[in-house]
């Protein structure tokens, strides 16, 4: 007979066992960021392939989203009279909430999958045992490039992407809305305040350790062949997209309780 | 005279599953040991024990007479630099091109300027019979003969004092697997190396051992030099260098 309480009880020691394991990892990757050799030939290579490359797809989330967001708050606002709020809500939504969650999310599932894929095919076709037998330490070959990759360029992309999500919202604001172009953007520009950018920065600093850190875990931890690569690769995206919203939330709060 | 490496009472299991069980094996300095045994048997494990990949529960794994299961990191890396191996897939980066891959230890092990480990690199190439072109090319781009001689030119690429072969014709055609063993023997006594093999393949041991172990279900059934195994009077040597089906090994196939 099946005990529900054996299987609860195995599950939440399985999931204990698995923090446990996330939290080990963590550390060596954070440790090896400090130790030298530092590579910084990879590490500019995964800032080209984090950053640069992700540009299109961030960029076009972050337009779609200004241009949906302007629609919707003129919508909403009208209702009472305050179709003003438009200009600032669409810079506030960007800056603090929108461009770093959309953004890292989008990124997460370009990324972190890519991560998991090439270093879990590294791990099945024990090339990062042959990294170890060749005298190079495969923390710091293959995980603290991205992690610094990741936390460096993950704020650049997401200032980019809230330039062009406000652009969007400006767009449909005066072509569609009717707005006048010189009331928008200086409601835009009054509104916005220095914090309100580096909230939404700090956080992508932090969805970008998360999703360099889940790529390489899960990669890193691969087995079995292609299924299990094809494996770590779902679970890369799935658990940096949910610790990126429940991050999102903590990091909030930080900057909530700082005001 | 202290063997190059030896392991003592060496265990370690998975799970429930005894992988090794209490492996007693030295490797003379200079020498070549290949260790055959059938598939699961804990050949590839041992070689990871030793390499630091895996870590034994039990025993003790001595290079040069010196403790690795107690080395720390530092130690670790530095004994590592003894150390090369051929892996049974090559295991060669996709992503660096061929003299890259050959050079990786020069340059990211030992810090050595890109010009000078590239000249290496296309000398040890030349070594394994591929010209300077194919250094150029990335790994996906050659057959699995010419992967399996790459590999090797970039085991040998740091002048290693030991050298790790795990099924090194595995997969090959038999005139490939001769010209691989060929390689072998070759580099082998050029660097005066001692070598660690472990294969299926009867006719690769002849040809490339001095000394042949066998490991069956964890442990060392029998170890002798390679003139004397067709006379081992051990019926499970006897089984499997001849390939018998029947006899004392026993394959886990369930029958129709």
């Amino acid at each position: 007979m099946i005990n529900p309480l054996a299987i609860i009880g195995r599950v939440f020691l399985n999931f204990c066992a698995a923090i446990g394991r996330v939290a080990i990892f963590t550390f060596h990757s954070v440790r090896h960021v400090f130790a030298p050799p530092f590579y910084f030939r990879l590490t500019g290579k995964q800032m080209m392939t984090i950053g640069y490359f992700s540009l299109p797809v961030v960029g076009l989330t972050a337009l779609f989203t200004g241009m949906v967001l302007a629609l919707q708050i003129y919508l909403g606002s009208s209702r009472f009279n305050a179709e003003n709020a438009v200009a600032w809500i669409v810079v506030l939504g960007i800056t603090r909430e929108l461009g770093p969650v959309l953004g890292g999310l989008m990124v997460a599932g370009r990324v972190a999958s890519a991560m998991a894929a090439e270093i879990g095919t590294m791990r099945v076709t024990e090339q990062i045992d042959a990294l170890t037998t060749l005298s190079t330490n495969p923390f710091k070959y293959l995980v603290v490039p991205r992690m610094i990759a990741g936390v460096i360029t993950l704020p650049i992309l997401i200032l980019v992407a809230d330039i062009i999500g406000v652009m969007g919202g400006y767009l449909v604001s005066i072509h569609k809305l009717g707005f006048n172009a010189g009331t928008y953007l200086k409601n835009t520009v009054d509104f916005l305040e220095t914090l309100d950018v580096v909230s939404g920065l700090a956080k992508a600093a932090v969805f970008g350790f998360i999703i360099a850190l889940m790529g390489c875990y899960h990669g890193f931890n691969s087995k079995g062949g292609a299924q299990g690569v094809g494996r770590a690769t779902t679970d890369a995206v799935v658990s940096s997209s949910i610790l990126i919203l429940v991050a999102n939330y903590f990091v909030t709060e930080i900057f909530f309780a700082g005001r | 005279m202290q063997p190059k490496i030896a392991l003592k009472n060496v265990s370690k299991r998975f799970g429930r599953k005894v992988v090794l069980d209490g492996v007693n094996l030295e490797v003379p300095a200079g020498k070549s040991l290949v260790v055959i045994g059938g598939s699961g048997s804990g050949k590839s494990v041992m070689l990871k024990c030793i390499l630091g990949l895996i870590r034994p529960e039990q025993g003790q794994i001595l290079i040069d007479g010196q403790d690795s299961l107690k080395f720390n990191s530092a130690e670790r890396e530095k004994s590592l630099r003894k150390f090369g191996m051929l892996f049974q897939g090559s295991a060669l980066f996709d992503s660096l091109t061929v003299w890259e891959n050959v050079a990786f230890g020069l340059i990211q092990g030992r810090r050595m300027d890109r010009k000078e480990a590239k000249r290496i690199a296309l000398e040890k190439l030349a070594q394994v019979g591929l010209g300077p072109e194919v250094g150029e090319l990335s790994p996906a781009e050659l057959s699995g003969g010419m992967q399996k001689r790459v590999a090797l030119a970039r085991a040998i690429a740091a002048e290693p004092e030991i050298i790790f072969f795990d099924e090194p014709t595995t997969g090959l055609d038999p005139i490939m697997a001769d010209v691989i063993n060929d390689l072998i023997l070759s580099c082998v006594r050029k660097l005066g190396a001692t070598a660690l093999s472990i294969t299926h393949d009867m006719a690769s041991a002849r040809k490339i051992a001095d000394y042949v172990a066998m490991i069956y279900k964890g442990k060392i059934i029998w170890h002798g030099p390679v003139e004397q195994i067709d006379n081992s009077g051990n019926e499970y040597v006897d089984q499997f260098i001849h390939g018998r089906a029947e006899g004392p090994i026993k394959m886990e196939v369930l029958k129709p």
